[in-house]
């Protein structure tokens, strides 16, 4: 297992290859959906405000 | 088969048609970037004269071959949208720019820490490498550009023409290696073949690359739906919504 993660004493550079592309998938999602959530939340109060009038 | 595809290009309509279809790419391509990533990692042999960091081709070429054809893809729509004016094409721009500009920056990411066993540097100004870093200042500039302009009509046609006139950076990313000598590695992929020649690195490659096609089309979906919500937030349609009137 260990010989795994050394990679033939390249594992730094495979790691970091295969960890960033995760973190940057991970950030894109989080802001995708953070994005919709806000844009909801928005339109439902623009929404709530229509209804009161 | 009579589709009516003008149909699909009503906001309206793709907003409901793009919820359905991205969670099914976002499953698939979790299946093959599972199966991908264990014939690369664990699978496929040592290669004979880089060892194991050649297994960051499996991650690197894929990226970089998205990161060409997503704004190839992006130019298309933001050519569409400026020549008969539909609303649907420049929000599908906007909403390929971020994950065109991400897999520009991996591309390069994983190049430079390819580069460092490999050819004892992280960065070299040769052709091919300088052409993608242009790449990624593109996609920058096509946002940038577009948040600059209040008026999102405007915005749209102004990034539209950044895009289009930047698509002439893609054949000079793509022939590079051939025209210029350089220190990168000659092309792996061409249209129609694949310059791989163990089978087990061939299947590895071709996963992640439909892997990482089919996410970026589940993100791009998922984030031209909020693009569609904001930008008709005062029609009827939207105000319809299931998910606002809960």
């Amino acid at each position: 297992m260990s010989e795994f993660f050394d990679m033939g004493g390249r594992g730094l550079y495979v790691w970091g290859s295969y960890g960033v592309v995760l973190l940057v998938f991970i950030i894109e999602i989080w802001q995708v959906r953070h994005k919709r959530k806000m844009i909801l939340q928005q339109l439902r109060s623009m929404r709530e405000l229509g209804d009161e009038e | 088969m009579a589709i009516n595809w003008f149909k699909y290009s009503a906001p309206s309509t793709f907003y409901g048609l793009a919820g359905k279809i991205a969670p099914w790419c976002a499953g698939i391509s979790a299946v093959l970037f599972a199966a991908g990533l264990y014939i690369g990692l664990v699978v496929a042999p040592t290669d004979a004269t880089q060892g194991e960091s050649y297994r960051i081709f499996f991650i690197h070429v894929p990226t970089a071959i998205l990161s060409m054809f997503l704004y190839l893809v992006m130019a298309g729509y933001a050519a569409i949208g400026l020549i008969f004016n539909t609303r649907l094409s420049a929000m599908m721009a906007t909403a390929l720019a971020p994950t065109g500009a991400l897999f520009t920056f991996i591309a390069l990411w994983t190049g430079a820490l390819w580069g460092k066993p490999t050819w004892g540097t992280w960065w070299v100004w040769d052709a091919r490498l300088t052409s993608e870093l242009i790449l990624l200042f593109l996609y920058i500039g096509f946002m940038a550009l577009h948040s600059s302009i209040d008026d999102p009509r405007r915005a749209d046609r102004a990034a539209a023409l950044l895009a289009i006139v930047g698509s002439v950076n893609v054949p000079i990313i793509y022939y590079s290696v051939r025209w210029w000598n350089s220190l990168h590695q000659g092309p792996t992929f061409e249209v129609g073949r694949v310059a791989v020649y163990d089978d087990t690195m061939r299947q590895a490659f071709l996963l992640m690359l439909f892997a990482c096609w089919l996410y970026a089309a589940a993100v791009v979906l998922w984030r031209v739906r909020s693009i569609i919500l904001e930008r008709e937030r005062s029609t009827q349609w939207v105000a319809e919504l299931k998910e606002i009137r809960a």
